[in-house]
């Protein structure tokens, strides 16, 4: 498994800027979900994301998903605005090749899997990377195997996902994402869905591929003792404002925060 | 009763124009409903619009005054003619296709939206979308209701008939004028499009078995028309009816 080190073909690893959201706004109605968000994220760390419920977590991994756009403010992935593009000087809203290209650097990890009912297990590995990358059939596949193997599903690939336990859905859907070589990993919650005993295999191989590659990830958890292992960094949201953040050493044992206290003396 | 040569003059070759008819209408309707359903989908609003329209103007149609249009008004305006049955399937193919468009915007609605969401997760371009995730996944449920009105454009087949098209029932009606024997004529047309209305219904159901096969699902239970009469399929059907039960105790 130490060699998907290699596979992983990240430009830059040299550790300088890969995500900054500046002034960042998402409202839903009247409710302001990201509120003038600013934070940032160098390239190859690992950082967690911790709040309670509703502070606009999942938002964050959704809007640099390009799943939601945000009404204010910008987000930059590789030194490339997300939503926005740059003509004459001035920013504007960026079309839809734009953001595609932009995309292609972030692959996301659902909590409810979201695999295709449609395709055995190998072509949803293989169908964006063939499509969309324009990978050779016969190198999509290849690639998938080493992955399958990777997650420890090499004897499923000619399975449908319905045909799968949630814990190998999750393990596909992470194989699935890293077959498009993404700079940034985004999980959202990934193993809340799951059976109490499948979560420990999900987190193992995630720990793994934090350890062994060089990719981003942002990860949302209520696996406090997963964060503490794999993050560089913790960041507790409240209210769609990070309040504050720092090593998980520094977070779990000796929080400033009264409202990470109180999140924290809830959830560990 | 019928001569056998009127049979064979005129019978005979009636089921072959309705069978004629019959394809190239569901062609032209399927194509239709694809095209129509599809575009009511678009994230362009003008798009969604004349789609739309598309529907409720053709859905608000009948097949047969439109029949009666393209066959006596149209030669009137142009001066010139559409073959009969080209006019009797445009008319079929068009109002059909309209309820059929219906059928694919459900299922495709009905596709959940994380699945769209995974699909933009990995930088799938919208049409790789709809034609690789959300179209094949809405198959499935478009067979069942896609039966339902290809039985309907069967029996609406028989309209042609009125712009002398000859297929089985213009066969049959010249049979009352000739012979003035309803009764046998009649009931032997009504056994024919029930005989093709199950032969559509089983050839439905494969295809319904074979799409849901497609996405990992069994089929549903089977219909009193097509189940098979085995023991072993009345067992199945008794033990999913107490399986049923158990669960809602
Ligand atoms: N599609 C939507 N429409 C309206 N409100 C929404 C929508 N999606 C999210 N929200 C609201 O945005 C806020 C933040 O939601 P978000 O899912 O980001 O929270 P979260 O931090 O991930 O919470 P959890 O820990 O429960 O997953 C919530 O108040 C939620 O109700
Ligand atoms: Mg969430």
């Amino acid at each position: 498994m130490s060699s998907s080190k290699n596979e992983t073909e990240n430009p830059a690893v040299d550790g300088s800027e890969l995500i900054r959201f500046d002034k960042v706004t998402k409202r839903y109605g009247s409710n302001v979900v990201l509120d003038q968000l600013d934070f940032s994220v160098n390239s190859g760390k690992h950082i967690t994301l911790i709040g309670p419920s509703g502070s606009g977590k999942t938002t964050i991994l959704r809007a640099l998903m390009t799943l939601v756009k945000p009404e204010e403010g910008t987000i930059k992935v590789s030194g490339q605005y997300l939503f926005h593009e740059e003509k004459d000087g001035k920013l504007v809203d960026a079309g839809e090749s734009h953001i595609r290209e932009v995309r292609k650097n972030i692959g996301m990890v659902f909590q409810q899997f979201n695999l295709f009912p449609n395709m055995k297990v190998l072509r949803n590995i293989t169908e964006a990377p063939v499509h969309v990358l324009g990978l050779d059939k016969d190198e999509a596949d290849e690639r998938a195997r080493e992955l399958l193997e990777l997650v420890g599903l090499t004897e499923h690939l000619d399975k449908y996902p319905s045909q799968l336990s949630g814990g190998q859905q999750q393990r596909v859907a992470i194989a699935r994402a890293l077959a498009m070589r993404p700079q940034i990993l985004l999980l959202d919650e990934v193993t809340s869905a799951l059976d109490p005993e499948l979560v420990a295999g999900v987190l193992d191989l995630l720990r793994d591929i934090a350890r062994s590659t060089d990719i981003t990830m942002l990860c949302v958890t209520h696996e406090m003792g997963f964060a503490r292992d794999i993050s560089d960094d913790v960041l507790m949201f409240n209210e769609g404002k990070v309040i504050e953040s720092g090593a998980p050493e520094k977070i779990f044992s000796e929080p400033e925060h009264e409202r990470t206290r109180e999140f924290l003396s809830a959830v560990l | 009763m019928m001569t056998s040569k009127f049979f064979f003059e005129w019978f005979l070759p009636g089921i072959w124009i309705t069978i004629q008819v019959l394809v190239y209408s569901a062609v032209l309707a399927g194509v239709v409903s694809f095209v129509i359903g599809t575009l009511r989908t678009s994230r362009f609003w003008i798009v969604r619009f004349l789609a739309g329209t598309y529907f409720e103007i053709f859905r608000g149609m009948s097949a047969l005054i439109m029949m009666f249009w393209m066959a006596f008004v149209v030669p009137l305006m142009l001066g010139w003619q559409f073959v009969p049955m080209f006019s009797g399937v445009l008319a079929l193919g068009l109002t059909y296709g309209a309820y059929g468009s219906e059928i694919v915007r459900g299922a495709l609605a009905a596709v959940p939206p994380a699945q769209r969401e995974a699909g933009i997760a990995l930088s799938f371009t919208r049409m790789q979308r709809l034609r690789r995730i959300e179209l094949p996944q809405a198959w499935p449920e478009m067979v069942p209701p896609f039966n339902n009105l290809l039985i309907e454009l069967m029996k609406g087949t028989a309209l042609v008939s009125v712009i002398t098209v000859a297929d089985m029932t213009f066969a049959g009606n010249l049979v009352r004028l000739s012979k003035n024997e309803s009764m046998p004529i009649y009931t032997l047309l009504l056994v024919l499009y029930f005989v093709l209305a199950f032969i559509l219904t089983r050839g439905m159901r494969m295809l319904e078995r074979k799409a849901k096969a497609g996405v990992g699902r069994a089929p549903e239970g089977r219909t009193i028309l097509t189940r098979k009469l085995s023991p072993k399929g009345e067992l199945d059907q008794a033990r999913a009816g107490t399986a049923g039960a158990g669960g809602a105790g």
